[in-house]
């Protein structure tokens, strides 16, 4: 027991950060939530896929923190949950395989909400995060300036078997989220491939988009390629090459559906494969 | 015997012109290399939109695996899976088959029937594509006018995965 204690303590410690890590808004925070799967044009009679889930700053290196499994979840092409198989969570990243054993598209996707507080107390600054049943009775009763705010965040990535499909990807409607125009798995280099932003259902219009190429420890720059979504809340982006990327998008506003937050923080991000013409 | 001499060759000649509409010969290159895998191998006739007019020949491994029958690594022919290989079921008469060995490979293709069938006059382009394992991929397009009022010659050639690929129009 007491050879297991610290290492209790220190596993604790390391999930609390996780925690906040998935929780704060994407944009605020340095470091990037990523799924990535070994490939995401699949064929025959028995297709796999393996994803890596981490949270790191370089793409896609996972050298920071790994995504915790029960965040994670697997749509088949038929709108059913898939089973996630073989999952191991290491020091760095999470690891676990998909059998894909409907043709289609698969949405692999790890999602976050939750409340999160800010107060302080003794003149002392604090922050919690957790659901909004336990947030009356673990904030103090003492505690001055308390600002809560609700997050919504969502990041993704697609696999297909065969054919793409659109049953997997049928929006939630809530928070921030992508319906494609093309298809996700349909990319290739220097060609634009156009997608809808949606924010709770419905068109996202102006926010930016920023799309950055995996392989950034090998450049001296992240070679950001930013759009801005239309009235309609659609953009084009054109791949300079073949590669993983990492696309995201992230807003505020004072929607927040659970009291008694007021501020919502939203974000998606989605890893997309293109390939060479 | 004599009449056979005389008949075989006029046969020959004539075959192209009469009976059909469009041969294509691939050339596999041969390659000096320490591991060798003959190419999956497509050829396929795009419009000018990019979309499939005729799926006319795919080459895959057909050994049985728990996998599949090589049906696994199709993807890897990327541009023929994207643009329609993904919506045709493994195996398809008449258009795929075993992979070929380096040399050219000729195939002839008859307007109105299978795999070819009618294509509508227009602007189009031959594609073959080659993705050989722990090997490169190549694509190599041939552009073409249908219907020919004259026989043609066309050409173009590849670099790596691919030789020179032919394409004869007959009227």
């Amino acid at each position: 027991m007491n050879m297991e204690s610290p290492r209790m303590l220190k596993q604790t410690l390391k999930w609390s950060a996780l925690a906040l890590a998935l929780v704060l808004p994407l944009a605020a925070q340095a470091h990037k939530l990523w799924l990535l799967p070994s490939a995401t044009d699949v064929s025959g009679a028995d297709p796999w896929v393996t994803v890596d889930a981490a949270v790191s700053n370089d793409l896609f290196y996972p050298d920071h923190m790994p995504v915790a499994l029960e965040r994670v979840v697997v749509t088949a092409p038929d709108g059913q949950t898939a089973k996630v198989e073989n999952a191991s969570t290491g020091q760095y990243r999470s690891v676990f395989d998909v059998h894909l054993t409907q043709s289609g598209t698969y949405k692999i996707a790890a999602f976050n909400g939750g409340l999160f507080a800010s107060y302080e107390l003794n003149g002392e600054k604090k922050r919690w995060r957790g659901e909004a049943a336990n947030l009356a009775k673990e904030i103090p009763a003492g505690a001055k300036n308390v600002e809560v705010s609700e997050s919504i965040n969502r990041v993704e990535t697609f696999v297909t078997n065969g054919k793409p499909s659109d049953a997997a990807l049928k929006p939630s409607g809530k928070g921030l989220e992508l319906a494609p125009i093309t298809p996700f798995t349909d990319l290739a280099a220097d060609e634009p491939a156009t997608f809808q932003l949606l924010l709770d259902g419905k068109p996202a219009a102006g926010l930016k988009i920023t799309a950055i190429a995996g392989a950034t420890r090998y450049r001296n720059a992240q070679d950001e390629l930013d759009v801005t979504t239309d009235k309609d809340g659609k953009f084009s982006l054109r791949w300079p090459h073949a590669g993983m990327y990492w696309i995201s998008a992230s807003t505020q506003d004072d929607k927040a559906s659970v009291k008694p937050a007021k501020q919502r923080r939203l974000s998606y991000a989605a890893t997309l494969e293109v390939l060479p013409q | 015997m004599r009449r056979l001499t005389l008949t075989l060759p006029a046969m020959l000649l004539a075959a192209p012109v009469v009976a059909a509409d469009l041969n294509v010969t691939v050339q596999i290159p041969q390659l000096d290399v320490a591991e060798y895998h003959r190419p999956y191998t497509a050829v396929w006739i795009e419009r000018e939109d990019h979309s499939v007019a005729s799926q006319l020949a795919v080459w895959y491994a057909q050994k049985e695996s728990k996998e599949g029958a090589g049906t696994k690594w199709l993807p890897e022919l990327r541009q023929w899976w994207r643009r329609g290989g993904r919506d045709l079921q493994m195996p398809v008469d008449g258009v795929s088959g075993a992979t070929r060995p380096a040399g050219e490979q000729k195939l002839s293709f008859h307007h109105g029937k299978a795999p070819l069938g009618q294509l509508p006059a227009g602007k189009y382009e031959l594609v073959v594509e080659a993705a050989r394992e722990v090997g490169g991929r190549e694509v190599v397009r041939v552009p073409f006018t249908w219907p020919t009022s004259t026989p043609q010659q066309l050409a173009a050639q590849g670099s790596s995965e691919l030789g020179s690929i032919k394409l004869e129009l007959a009227p």
